[in-house]
Order: C-alpha cells, then structure tokens, then sequence
C-alpha cells in the first residue's frame, strides 16, 4: 500500500511563496503527472514528497504514515532525476548496486578493504549481484553495467537511473522531468517505456513535467499546478474537455485553447445559442470545437494568416475582423481548403464553448459538459 | 596574399615561442645552476669563467658529503611525514567544512564563509607568535605536533573545495540521501571521488608549501631529529662559504627532486583526472 497523500502543503523560500496550499491524495499505483509551467512549484512538491526538502506547513503521508522529519531513505520512495544524477565515478553496476549495498551491508561491512573480509558479504554481494543483473536485463542495459556514466548515451542514462531507482523496490516512485534531457524521437519512445514499466511494476508514480502532452498521454490523472496552486486534478480527457480553470485549459491541449475575450465578436453572436452567464468575460473553445466556412453574414470571421500542414490535419490560424485576437481551428485534409489571405466565416459549436469570469475560473455551463 | 599571411602567422608563432623559452629559460635558470654546482668542485665554483659541465666531476663526492655529512635520508623521511600528515589532517577538517558550506542550508552559513575568506587574508606569519605561545603553553615545542597542529585548518582549502563541492550538482547529493546514504558517506563515497582533481590540486599546493617552509620549522623546531629537509639543509651553510657549497647545492638538488619526480610522474594523471570529471 502505497497512497501519497498531502494536505495543505506550503513552502516558501524568503519572501516568495512556493506552494500555497497544496492538498493531493495519490491512490496506490496510480500514475499521477503533475504538470505546469517552470518555476510553478511541482518540482518543490515532489521533493517535499521525497522528504529532500522540508515543508513550512502541511503533512505529507506515504502508505498511510505520517512521514514529515522522515529522512529520505525511510520513505521508501525512489527518484529519477532530469539530469539522471548518476554517480560519475562508479560504473553502471555500482551506481545500480549502491542502494541496495548502504540498505543490506552493515556499516562495517561497507568499509574499504576490511569491508570484504567480514563474515556474509560474499553472500549478499552475489544477491546484489543477482538483482541488479536482473534489473539491468529488463531495462536494456546489461551490457553496459562495467561501463561509466560518461562513457553512455542520454537514452541509457536514463535507463540506469530507472534501474537504480526500481532495484530496490520502492513502493513509490518520482520522476522530475525525467526525459527532457532526451531528443523528441527518444522522448516519445521512453514515455511508452515508463508507462510499461508503471504497469509491470503496480507501483505509485508520480510524474512532473512541463510538457502537457507527456502528461496527457502517460497518466492517469493528471494534476495542473499553477503559480504554487493545485488548479485541477483528474483524468486527462476530463482536464481537456472540462477544464475549471482557464490557465488549465491554455496548459492543457496542444494547439492551445482558444481565447477570446467577451463582447470582441459583434455582440457575441455565434453562441447567442449558448446562455452567456452574466459573469462571463473570456469565451474559449478548443481547435476543433469550430469549423470555417465561407464568409456569413452573422457569424464572425476573419483573414486566415497561417497555416500549418501537420498530413493529418490542417491548422488554420484566423485573424478575428473585429478583433486581435487570432484563433486557430483544426480542418482535416479532405475539408475545402483555404488559403493564406482568403476570407472565412467561423462557426463555433456552442455546446463545446467554455466561458470564464474575471478571474479566469469556469462559469455558466460547467454541469452540460461535466462528464 | 595567402602565402604572406601564412608566413606573418608562422612569424608569430615563433616570436611567440620565442618569448616562452626565454622566460621559461629565466624561471629554469636558477635549478640549472644549482645542479652545475652541485656537480663541480669547491675551486671550480668561484672561477670567473662558466662551464655548466664541470671540468673536473665532484659530483660523487658532493652528493656523498650531502648524504653522509648530515642526515639527509632523516631529513627527507621527516620531510615526508609531516607533508603527509599535515596533508591528511588538512582533509580530514577542510572537506566536510567545506561540504557545509557548499550544500547544507543553515543559518549563518554566509558569514561562516565570510571568516573563512578573511582567513585566507591572513598571512601565516602573522600568527606564528600566537602559534609559537600556544605550543609553548602546550609544550609541544620542537616535537612533530609543532610542525603539524599549526597548519591542519586551511582556509584556502575550505575555500577551494567549496567552490569546487558548489560546482556538483544538487540532484547527485539528493540522490545519495534516496539511496540511503548518510552526509558522512555522501562526503567520503560521492564527493570526494567527483572532486579529484580539486583535491590533487589542494594537494600540490599543500605539499609544496609545507616541503618548502624553512620559516615555520625555523622557529617551532631545533632537533636534527626531526628537522624537514629546507631546515635540515640549513646545516651546510657555513659563514666562510665556499668549501661546502658544492654539497650544499647536491642538498638542495636532493631535497627538490622528490617534488620533481612526483609532479612529472602525476601531470597526466591530474589532466585525465580533469577530464574525466568534466563529463557528467
């Protein structure tokens, strides 16, 4: 049993503030990504999780112990880091073999030289041995246990600090930014090998990034921190579809959402439709909640600017006529194309429009679309 | 056009090497010179001509009188022991302060390195009375302690290993804590073997100045026994000059070979030890 659960976390560091009350429950074995911008804390979180930094307030609980002044090392979680932090000096084996070696030798035995002749270290060693051959064989790397950090690609780095960290079993694991040292090409392929990895194992991960779409496509929850504020927690589609916050919905999705600001389309006309609550200031819609057609009376429109050929879809940016803003709807290959400059009409699907108040939170329509 | 700057480029390449032998030639010039006398006999040495080779060798017999004359082999043996010592010593207090100072966060830890920067201001000389009183007190004057206690806190080194312990990044120390080591095992298992190259660079400056100092063993020290080896050869000097500079010179030549030989044999190890650390 390993749930993480933290309740009103904060941190601060002098004047700044860094978490403003966080509060997160982790289910067992779930793979939670907490995702946001850098320097919006969710590195700090996870390293308060760790026990690598201490809280100003709050409680951190791991397997249902409280574990606040708990020293990293008796957590039981393990960590991956972005840089890996592997050991430079030791070879791939060592750096695999070294927490299970400060967990099972005792002091003595762990002293140079004497350390050896001291009765039962030939037996755990060859143990050690054995797990960590083990671990290197299913992370790809056991040809290269004799090798040094230096001396491997970023792509088998990152497979010996995943193999340092599962080797001893942990029931939680945490992940900064683990891959964005990688090419994209790599990226994409060791995301689909954590989330094997998440599955064989059935062991907690949580998961930090900046980058949404790892989000989106590795977890099963994903939690959106913003300027130290947990702003929403749930399952990817639901954060897309349903976003409560307006900074959630311009972090999650890629193109971006787009926004416009109320009263910008002639008298908000398109989605007269759609009840505007009073409150409503920004009216937002994703890329393929609209379609382009010619130029109508009554719908807004605009110029199209740009246009961006992805083979599979076709992303069209719109210049608003009455407005700066421009927006950008996904058309599929085979719809009637547009080119750069010409005039076009845009209908936007009312009931997948979203409308936000003033200070950015979700208004008017969040119980239609609530899955 | 081409063949013209290539040939100003070769020209400056030679002025430029030029310019390199002939300071490199001033700074050998004095060792030169110490050998050729060391080679040479006492009525060979103030002739107004110069040979760099001797006319007649004397060179065995010079180096026999340095070694038997006083005891040199002594000398060297203490001169190795008390390096080696202060050097130890010198680790055992500089890495785990200067770890603190890099990595732990506490209060007053700005102003803690503050003193040590104004520590590395103050000239050792200035606190040999102070020292001298103290061992006085103790009454360790003229024993080995007398040569070592002085020197085992280094501000310099805390100072050198800090800026080399800060350059480490975090996530290697936050790691070794999820591995389940203790600050002392970080120090000894993680960041020692990553700081090599700061620790062999402390080390040369260490050994170097301490094989050297005649200024501190004068005063802490009057005992043959243990005198080091810049003390020791103090021995040869007689207020006439001129029968014993020949030995005196073979002396010199012995006490400094040591550092000559260990430097030439560790100079490429200290530049892979760079680089290797170089690669993270």
């Amino acid at each position: 049993m390993a749930e993480i659960e933290l309740r009103g976390i904060e941190k601060r560091y002098g004047e700044v503030s860094v978490l403003k009350g966080v509060s997160l429950k982790i289910q067992d074995g779930e793979f939670l990504t907490l995702v946001g911008p850098s320097g919006c804390g969710k590195s700090t979180l996870l390293r308060i999780i760790a026990g690598l930094e201490d809280q100003d307030a709050g409680e951190v609980s791991v397997g249902g112990r409280l574990v606040d002044g708990a020293r990293p090392k008796d957590r039981d979680v393990a960590m991956v880091f972005q840089s890996y932090a592997l050991y430079p000096h030791l070879t791939v084996f060592d750096n695999i073999a070294l927490p299970l070696r400060t967990r099972r030798l005792s002091f003595a035995q762990r002293l140079p030289l004497i350390g050896r002749l001291l009765p039962g270290r030939t037996g755990i060693e060859r143990s050690i041995r054995m797990e960590v051959e083990q671990a290197a064989t299913m992370l790809d790397v056991a040809h290269l246990l004799h090798r040094k950090p230096g001396q491997l690609s970023g792509g088998q780095r990152q497979r010996v600090a995943l193999g340092r960290a599962m080797v001893r079993h942990p029931t939680v694991f945490l992940m900064d930014e683990p891959l964005s040292n990688l090419d994209a090409k790599l990226r994409v392929q060791m995301r689909a090998e954590i989330t094997a990895l998440h599955r064989r194992l059935g062991v907690t991960f949580v998961y930090v990034t900046h980058d949404q779409s790892e989000a989106m496509t590795m977890a099963d929850r994903v939690a959106v921190v913003i300027g130290g504020e947990l702003l929403q927690v749930g399952p990817p589609e639901k954060l897309y579809r349903d976003p409560q916050d307006l900074r959630v919905a311009e972090m999650i999705g890629s193109p971006k959402i787009n926004v416009v600001a109320r009263g910008r389309w002639a008298d908000d006309r398109p989605i007269l439709s759609a009840i505007l609550a009073p409150q409503t200031r920004h009216l937002a819609f994703r890329p393929e909640a609209a379609v382009l057609t010619t130029p109508t009376a009554g719908l807004p429109g605009g110029t199209v600017t740009d246009l961006e050929n992805l083979g599979s879809d076709i992303f069209v940016h719109v210049a608003l006529r009455d407005g700066s803003e421009t927006v950008v709807i996904r058309t599929a290959p085979d719809e009637p194309r547009f080119s750069l400059g010409c005039a076009v009409g845009l209908k936007v699907d009312a009931a997948r429009l979203m409308q936000f108040d003033e200070a950015g939170r979700r208004c008017g329509d969040i119980e239609r679309v609530a899955a | 056009m081409s063949a013209h700057r290539r040939r100003s480029r070769v020209a400056g390449r030679i002025a430029r090497h030029a310019l390199l032998v002939v300071s490199a030639a001033f700074a050998l010039l004095p060792f030169v010179w110490m050998v050729s006398l060391s080679l040479k006999p006492p009525d060979e040495i103030f002739q107004p001509d110069f040979h760099l080779w001797p006319k007649t060798f004397h060179g065995v017999e010079n180096y026999r009188v340095a070694l038997t004359a006083a005891p040199m082999l002594r000398f060297l043996l203490n001169g190795v022991f008390v390096c080696a010592v202060i050097f130890a010593l010198q680790l055992v207090i500089c890495v785990p302060c200067a770890y603190a100072l890099a990595k732990l966060r506490f209060r007053g830890r700005d102003t803690l390195f503050s003193a040590v920067l104004v520590g590395l201001l103050v000239p050792p000389q200035a606190l040999a009375i102070p020292h001298f009183v103290l061992l006085y007190v103790f009454g360790l004057l003229d024993t080995y302690a007398a040569l070592i206690l002085p020197w085992i806190i280094s501000a310099f080194g805390i100072f050198l290993l800090r800026q080399f312990f800060r350059s480490i990044p975090d996530e290697i120390i936050h790691a070794a804590r999820l591995d389940g080591l203790g600050e002392f095992e970080i120090i000894w298992r993680i960041m020692m073997p990553m700081s090599a190259p700061a620790l062999a660079a402390f080390g040369i400056f260490s050994v170097v100045a301490h094989w050297n100092d005649l200024f501190w063993p004068l005063i802490a020290v009057r005992s043959e026994d243990i005198s080091t080896p810049a003390l020791g050869i103090l021995l040869f000097r007689d207020d006439e000059a001129g029968q014993f500079l020949g030995p005196l010179m073979a002396g010199a030549t012995i006490i400094v070979a040591p550092l000559l030989l260990a430097f030439l044999f560790a100079q490429r190890r200290f530049i892979d030890g760079l680089a290797t650390t170089a690669m993270k």
